[in-house]
């Protein structure tokens, strides 16, 4: 287990396991390019929510807000410059940057619950606008999306516009099925690299030494402030990536992305994989997006078919004890699962998995505890 | 002057709303420490209990009369509510009146739930981290509003108010100004949550009970030497904000009918309101309500949406923004309570 210490051999293997991805899924009928990418989108999003949430300690109940300018600022780069993905997903990351200096600068001013509170509230007011008078922008609810009639200024300066919409690629390459879905992995290795270098250094120490006592932090002389703001902005950038790669798989951007609905669902992916933890949030993401489409898919009849090899009388038990935990009821399994795993593993998905660990190498669980901070008392 | 009476009225009832809910929130806090997320959830229960017990009163029996025909030529189905056909005038009157009436079912179901759920998570999550609290009574909410969708449908269900007071009145004619009209509901809606409001405070400020709750806010500690069993009390508390909720459910009903989901609409402004009114203070959280309610309703008129679009939109963040930064406990907030 020692080697596993090393990051870049865990580096590694966090890369082959998400580019293998269509390989180990398809046993479970997950093998699917667009489900795939949501996994490694959501990944992002979640690796990010976690540097400010995981790390930092502050707990933002508005990041959908980012992940939705994020959306907006990429189709509107579609729209006007050029369809090649690259520039979408770097005007996302930084209107997102900026979007989130501005609302971090004024949120950090609080902590705790009231820090939540605020950046709900900047949320609410973005999803709130983007529907009503912001609607020349977002489109409202239709949701912005491409026209015919889009200039393209770059592209027509380069090229003749063929019949139809171009759809988003990726230095020609059409970013459509599988293609799109190895774009979205390449970014999330990317993404989980820079996570853990920020979580490896000096500037990732400090971060967490403010999770664990902020007032001692500012006893020894340092000022907080800007380093909440490094991880709040960093951690908006990431869901800015996000949101990009959304509207550059599928360029249609809506506002009930930034619903707080869309926040609670990524605090939920980070606690279920494990907050603090570097894979956990990819972990979490992936159980919840597989979970959303596996399990909605499913109805009685899937269900009689699954547990056909029964003797009947059990069957129609079984399916009926089942059925309203799939197809429309899967919210009701995610709330569940969810409460489960708040209650008896509040580390989440990979505190299961150091438990078990632990448990073969007869080692007491506490000392895995490696790296991860509790706050002084 | 008209629209200003008007919209001060509709803002003290979306504020009575407000209210109650966000009421029984910062009595939890204020107690157990806890940050309850499902608050809306019982909200959504009590509208629920208004559902059902008006469904109750509504099952009928049908019978079919040869005699007499239907404009279609088929035989005419005859449908008598049972209490109806028990019970003569006085069933026909439960069943205009059940919504109010079902407060009377609401209160003992939101009772055992609230009970039921402080000793079954809550308590477990006194010493546990808001974050975790908040996560846990969330997923309790998805939890609720999917038992609740799974067995009424996710649509709507219209429940009527009492005919009797299905119209308007004149509230114009009262304070000796032109014809205003408002429903007549809106306006029960109002009384009622003044009512409750100044029942729990009262409870709070005049009673024995309600004093040792106090102090246990103050000093918990102290008031478990003195041999108080305050953690029973704190249950019970805990108890009286679900049936708080609840009940403002219940007569929200004819307003605007309920669906699985009308919980979570409001818990999420009514934890502005909270935070706004200083968590853990009663008496800033029925404050804030009504401010934020009258606040919300004049934002909308549309003299002031012409000259800042969107304000009406935005309003209500953009004051609880406001407050938290220049007012670090909110507007009533106890000192110590939640500073940093």
């Amino acid at each position: 287990m020692a080697i596993l210490r090393n990051d870049l051999v865990r580096l590694a293997l966090f890369a082959l396991v998400v580019l293998t991805m269509p390989v180990w899924l398809a046993p479970i009928g997950a093998a699917y390019p667009d489900l795939m990418q949501k996994i490694a989108i959501y990944g992002i999003f979640a690796i990010g929510f976690n540097i400010l949430f995981g790390m930092t300690g502050y707990l933002s109940f508005g990041h959908a807000a980012f992940l939705g300018v994020g959306s907006y600022a990429a189709v509107w780069s579609f729209k006007l410059l050029t369809m090649s993905v690259i520039p979408a997903v770097l005007f996302a990351v930084v209107v997102a940057g900026l979007f989130a200096a501005v609302i971090g600068f004024v949120s950090l001013r609080r902590s705790g619950i009231y820090f939540s509170i605020l950046t709900l509230a900047f949320a609410q007011m973005s999803y709130n606008l983007a529907y009503s008078v912001l609607t020349p922008i977002t489109n409202g609810e239709t949701g912005l999306q491409l026209a015919l009639d889009d200039p393209r200024y770059l592209d027509a300066a380069f090229a003749t516009a063929g019949p139809g919409i171009p759809p988003p690629n990726l230095f020609g390459e059409q970013l459509a099925g599988l293609s799109g879905f190895f774009f979205c992995a390449v970014l999330l290795i990317l993404c989980f690299y820079l996570a853990m270098r920020i979580d490896r250094s000096p500037f990732g120490m400090m971060l967490k030494a403010i999770k664990s006592n902020q007032t001692r932090m500012a006893y020894t002389g340092f000022n907080t402030r800007p380093y909440t703001l490094a991880a709040f902005i960093i951690s908006g950038m990431y869901a800015g990536l996000a949101g990009g790669l959304l509207a550059a798989t599928d360029p249609l951007a809506g506002a009930e992305r930034m619903q707080w609905t869309a926040s609670g669902e990524v605090v939920l992916m980070t606690i279920l994989g494990g907050v603090g933890t570097l894979v956990g949030p990819v972990v979490g993401a992936g159980v919840i997006k597989y979970f959303e489409n596996i399990f909605s898919a499913f109805h009685e009849a899937k269900l009689h078919e699954a547990f056909s090899f029964l003797p009947d009388g059990l069957e129609n038990l079984l399916v009926t004890a089942t059925a309203p935990f799939v197809g429309e009821g899967w919210h009701l399994t995610l709330g569940v699962v969810f409460m489960l795993i708040v209650i008896f593993l509040p580390g989440g998905l990979m505190e299961g998995v150091r438990r078990i660990r632990g448990a073969f190498t007869r080692r007491p669980a506490g000392q895995e505890e490696r790296g991860r901070l509790a706050p002084a008392e | 002057m008209d629209q200003f009476v008007l919209q001060l009225l509709n803002g003290l009832d979306k504020g009575a709303a407000y209210a109650l809910i966000a009421l029984g929130l910062t009595l939890v806090f204020g107690t157990l420490g806890v940050v309850n997320f499902a608050h809306g959830a019982l909200f959504m229960i009590g509208a629920f209990c208004a559902v059902v017990f008006s469904r109750l009163l509504q099952l009928e029996t049908v019978t079919v009369d040869p005699e007499k025909l239907t404009p279609w030529g088929s035989p005419m189905e005859i449908r008598t509510p049972l209490v109806q056909a028990w019970l003569g005038d006085f069933g026909a009157f439960l069943v205009e009146w059940s919504v109010p009436l079902s407060i009377l079912f609401a209160i003992p179901v939101m009772l055992l739930i609230g009970i039921a759920m402080e000793r079954g998570l809550i308590r477990f999550f006194y010493r546990r981290t808001h974050a975790e609290q908040i996560l846990v009574t969330f997923g309790l909410a998805i939890v609720l509003q999917e038992i609740v969708k799974a067995n009424f449908g996710a649509n709507p269900i219209p429940v009527a108010t009492p005919p009797a007071l299905s119209g308007s009145a004149d509230v114009g004619s009262w304070i000796g100004l032109g014809s205003i009209y408002y429903p007549w509901w809106r306006l029960i809606y109002l009384g009622f949550a003044l009512v409750v409001v100044g029942m729990v405070v009262s409870f709070l400020r005049f009673t024995t009970y309600g004093m040792v709750v106090r102090a246990g806010m103050e000093d918990r500690q102290t008031v478990g030497f003195l041999g108080i069993d305050i953690q029973r009390r704190f249950t019970v508390v805990f108890a009286i904000a679900a049936v708080v909720a609840g009940v403002a459910g219940v007569m929200y009903t004819p307003i605007v009918p309920p669906n699985y989901n009308i919980g979570m609409d409001f818990l999420v402004l009514s934890f502005v309101v909270v935070v706004v009114g200083g968590m853990g203070s009663v008496s800033g959280a029925v404050l804030a309500g009504f401010l934020l309610g009258i606040l919300q309703s004049f934002a909308a008129m549309n003299e002031i949406k012409n000259i800042i679009p969107g304000i009406d939109q935005v309003i209500i963040y953009l004051v609880a923004v406001v407050v938290l930064l220049t007012m670090p406990r909110g507007l009533l907030g106890r000192r110590g309570v939640m500073e940093r």
